[in-house]
């Protein structure tokens, strides 16, 4: 009889490096991470930053180069097969069976995880009504919703009650309504005990749902810590946004000669300043400005994505 | 969760054995709500071919020569069915896995059924060979009434025939395995062009493999073919007065070839699968 360690962390990754053959540049380099049990962890970063990778070698998918990861104290290269008893998984397109309708994909991935005809068919019938999919049973994957593929999706994934879930960019073209409303449902599912992982580029997502936030670049993990904590990294207190015609470097200098200010980068159609609480910046930035047809300002409290900046001088969203 | 939880639990070979179980009833299921696109893909190429060669062409006064007391449509009745057979591993194995690991990306769900990855690419050698035999038994019919000259089949030793059955679904399913993990979505119509029409044509399936002693390069260089092997097996074991190959030598190539196929496909599905 096999089975998981009750004492050991969700996930334990102890220096992972995944080189891709014919790569030069490895995807993931050199990652330490401990997800503890029954925690919404986030991996946080841009695309390509090895968050993908990461999630694929936790779930057997991916050789690590070397390293070593462990999944409720399981190592995943040694015992991948017991390793899959007990994580779900949603990856970021649909792997949905495209052959069977959303009730079959239910019973049979019951099925594939040991539940009999009867029961696999009770199970399928109350993870649909609990995602509310009963009215689309009989429909084939590719007649629902973007919304309702990823909620079958992660019914699916939950159907054998694992005890790790990772969600691999879970909200990635959804509608802000079915975002909110799959953010419910990750909620829900870690309060009932379920670990999660997730990776995402939004930062948003991973301030609102993580317990703890990792952020991700380059395949380095560059700071590791709860969204809270993570915010107090930046001495900025202000974060003000620019919309300007152009973004002229000396325009860029100006700003950063203010005093107060810690950084000014171009981004997209304008600039963003990370400062501290200062009476009076906001109106010298504005005259700064004043000859470069300034169209918008905001200001806003620093968020996730200023520490990012912070970290990497780049926004995470490119 | 305690409505779904822990369903994996048990010893290795019971999960194992269950996922696998769970594996081919899912395919079993895909199957029977496509049973009519498959009876019309496994019966169309042989009701054609014995329909024009054994039936318009007897009547309209064409005629194949007879080889010793058997006549075309005889030799035609092992040929087609072991075509339906082999055409079945592209059908349901190779066709549908590369869309699995191409367009779809299915695959990836497919394999975190909770046993090695080799065990899914092992099961669809198994499916891919079940669907084989009952191609074999649906052609069979087929081939054998459509003639307009009587066919002359006796089964000589049962466990012969069924020996050549099991070796020959075995082999579809893991060159249906092989294949699909090799060939990319876009290069479908190739499988067609390169694979089916070649080892169909050179398979010994239109005249039995004695009779190309005239071609010595010819005959020698089909003998890769694993369709000549079944070809001649069932010939062995359906149409025995049709000169065909002993038993040892088309029961030990078909053997290797099997074991051959296995080592190489499995493989292949599973480098594929983990990157």
């Amino acid at each position: 009889m096999v089975s998981a360690n009750n004492s050991a962390p969700a996930i334990l990754i102890e220096q992972l490096v995944k080189r891709y053959v014919g790569s030069k540049v490895p995807a993931v380099d050199g990652i330490d991470l401990e997800v503890h049990r029954g925690e919404i962890f986030g991996l946080l970063g841009p695309n390509g930053a090895g968050k993908t990778t990461s999630i694929g070698v936790c779930t057997t998918r991916v050789n690590a180069t070397s390293g070593r990861v462990r999944v409720v104290g399981v190592d995943v290269a040694a015992a991948p097969a017991l390793v899959k008893r007990f994580i779900g998984v949603v990856t970021q397109y649909s792997t949905l069976d495209r052959s069977l309708t959303a009730f079959e994909n239910l019973v049979f991935h019951a099925r594939y995880f040991g539940a009999g005809r009867r029961e696999a068919r009770r199970r399928a019938q109350s993870l649909l009504e609990r995602f509310q999919l009963a009215d689309s049973a009989r429909r084939m994957p590719d007649q629902l919703s973007g919304g309702m593929a990823q909620r079958l999706q992660i019914a699916r994934a939950i159907g054998h009650g694992p005890l790790v879930l990772f969600l691999d960019e879970p909200t990635a073209g959804l509608d802000p309504q079915s975002r909110l409303s799959l953010w419910d449902l990750v909620r829900e599912l870690r309060e009932e005990g379920t670990t999660i992982l997730l990776t995402t580029h939004n930062m948003a997502e991973a301030d609102e749902l993580s317990d703890r936030v990792a952020i991700i670049d380059h395949g380095r993990i560059l700071v590791c810590d709860t969204p809270a904590q993570l915010k107090q990294l930046t001495p900025a207190a202000t974060e003000i946004h620019l919309v300007v015609r152009q973004v002229p470097t000396q325009l860029l200098a100006a700003l950063r000669a203010l005093p107060g200010v810690d950084s000014a980068v171009a981004e997209g159609d304008g600039i963003r300043i990370l400062a501290a609480d200062r009476g009076g910046l906001l109106q010298e930035v504005v005259e700064a400005a004043h000859g470069h047809e300034l169209r918008h300002v905001s200001i806003q409290q620093p968020t996730l994505e200023t520490v990012f900046i912070k970290l990497t001088g780049r926004a995470l969203r490119d | 969760m305690t409505d779904t939880a822990d369903i994996a639990t048990g010893g290795r070979v019971g999960v194992y054995s269950r996922a696998f179980i769970g594996l081919l009833a899912r395919d079993t299921r895909v199957l029977r709500r496509d049973f009519i696109a498959f009876l019309l893909r496994t019966v169309m190429n042989p009701i054609l071919f014995t329909f024009v060669f054994a039936f318009v062409f007897p009547k309209i006064g064409e005629q194949f020569h007879p080889v010793g007391r058997a006549d075309f449509a005889t030799i035609l009745v092992p040929g087609l069915i072991a075509v339906a057979m082999i055409f079945q591993g592209i059908a349901a194995v190779a066709l549908p896995l590369v869309n699995e690991f191409g367009r779809t990306r299915e695959i990836e769900d497919r394999v975190m059924a909770p046993l090695p990855v080799a065990g899914v690419a092992l099961e669809k050698i198994v499916f891919g060979a079940m669907q084989s035999i009952v191609a074999a038994l649906v052609v069979f019919p087929v081939v054998a009434v459509i003639p307009a000259t009587p066919v002359t089949i006796q089964v000589a030793s049962w466990p012969l025939l069924v020996g050549v059955l099991l070796l020959a679904a075995l082999i579809s399913g893991a060159f249906g395995l092989a294949i699909g993990t090799l060939f990319r979505p876009q290069q479908v119509p190739l499988i067609f062009s390169i694979i089916v029409i070649p080892i169909t044509f050179l398979g010994c399936v239109y005249y039995p493999w004695e009779l190309l002693s005239p071609l010595p390069v010819l005959r020698y260089a089909v003998l890769v073919n694993p369709v000549v092997y079944i070809s001649e097996g069932l010939r062995a074991a359906l149409t025995p007065e049709v000169p065909h190959m002993p038993p040892v030598v088309f029961l030990g190539a078909m053997a290797g070839m099997l074991i051959l196929l296995i080592a190489i496909a499995i493989p292949l599905f599973v480098r594929r699968v983990k990157s």
